[in-house]
């Protein structure tokens, strides 16, 4: 029964990513872009977990998920402090 | 147990509803930082102990260590998620994006 509860979490949080989706696809700046894939790669790491527990391998999943957030976190970080330096992100804009 | 799990899981998953529809309705980049930095750190700290907490169900040594690396996570994901949304605003106010004021066009 708790498969159950699992898969129909990790779908609709599926979803929730695809909403995100929108908004690094679509951002009217570099760094909305950035603000998407940030969304979607925190939502990652609960799904993760989740499937360790539906296929029973959750030992080994939480490994992929602790590597998983730390390498969104300095993803991130350094793509933020590169866009600092660019002089170009307000020609998007208009 | 379960009861308290499955509210767990519903409570995170409305927290991570609300970040996503701020993310995608939010006139502004600076507001759209909002619901990203807090939403989606709360929603998976909710989710993330009522998924250690499912963990516990058959208890041994390994199932400890496990809800341990879980709870690990809990807390790199409270002190990360935050530094990060910090380092995009820092980013956004040095590259010279001027803030929504009421009346403006949404962008």
């Amino acid at each position: 029964m708790m498969e159950h509860v699992f898969l129909y979490c990790g779908l609709f949080l599926s979803f929730l990513m695809l909403i995100s989706l929108y908004r690094g696809v679509f951002g009217p700046t570099v760094l909305d872009r950035l603000i998407g894939a940030n969304a979607i790669g925190s939502k990652t790491v609960v799904l993760l977990i989740l499937i360790g527990l539906i296929y029973g391998r959750v030992d080994m999943f939480v490994d992929i998920a602790l590597a998983y957030a730390m390498l969104n976190f300095i993803a991130v970080l350094a793509a933020s402090r590169y866009f600092q330096k660019r002089k170009g992100l307000y020609d998007e804009v208009e | 147990m379960n009861i308290i799990v499955i509210f767990l899981l519903i409570c995170g998953l409305i927290f991570f509803t609300g970040g996503a529809v701020g993310i995608l309705r939010f006139p502004d980049f600076y507001s759209r930082l909002h619901p990203a930095g807090k939403l989606d750190t709360m929603g998976s700290l909710l989710m993330l102990i009522g998924l250690a907490l499912f963990n516990l169900h058959h208890f041994s040594l390994g199932a400890l260590l496990t809800s341990l690396k879980i709870l690990l996570i809990v807390v790199f994901v409270f002190l990360s998620s935050p530094t990060a949304i910090h380092g995009i605003v820092d980013a956004g106010v040095r590259a010279g994006l001027t803030p929504w004021t009421k009346g403006e066009e949404r962008r």
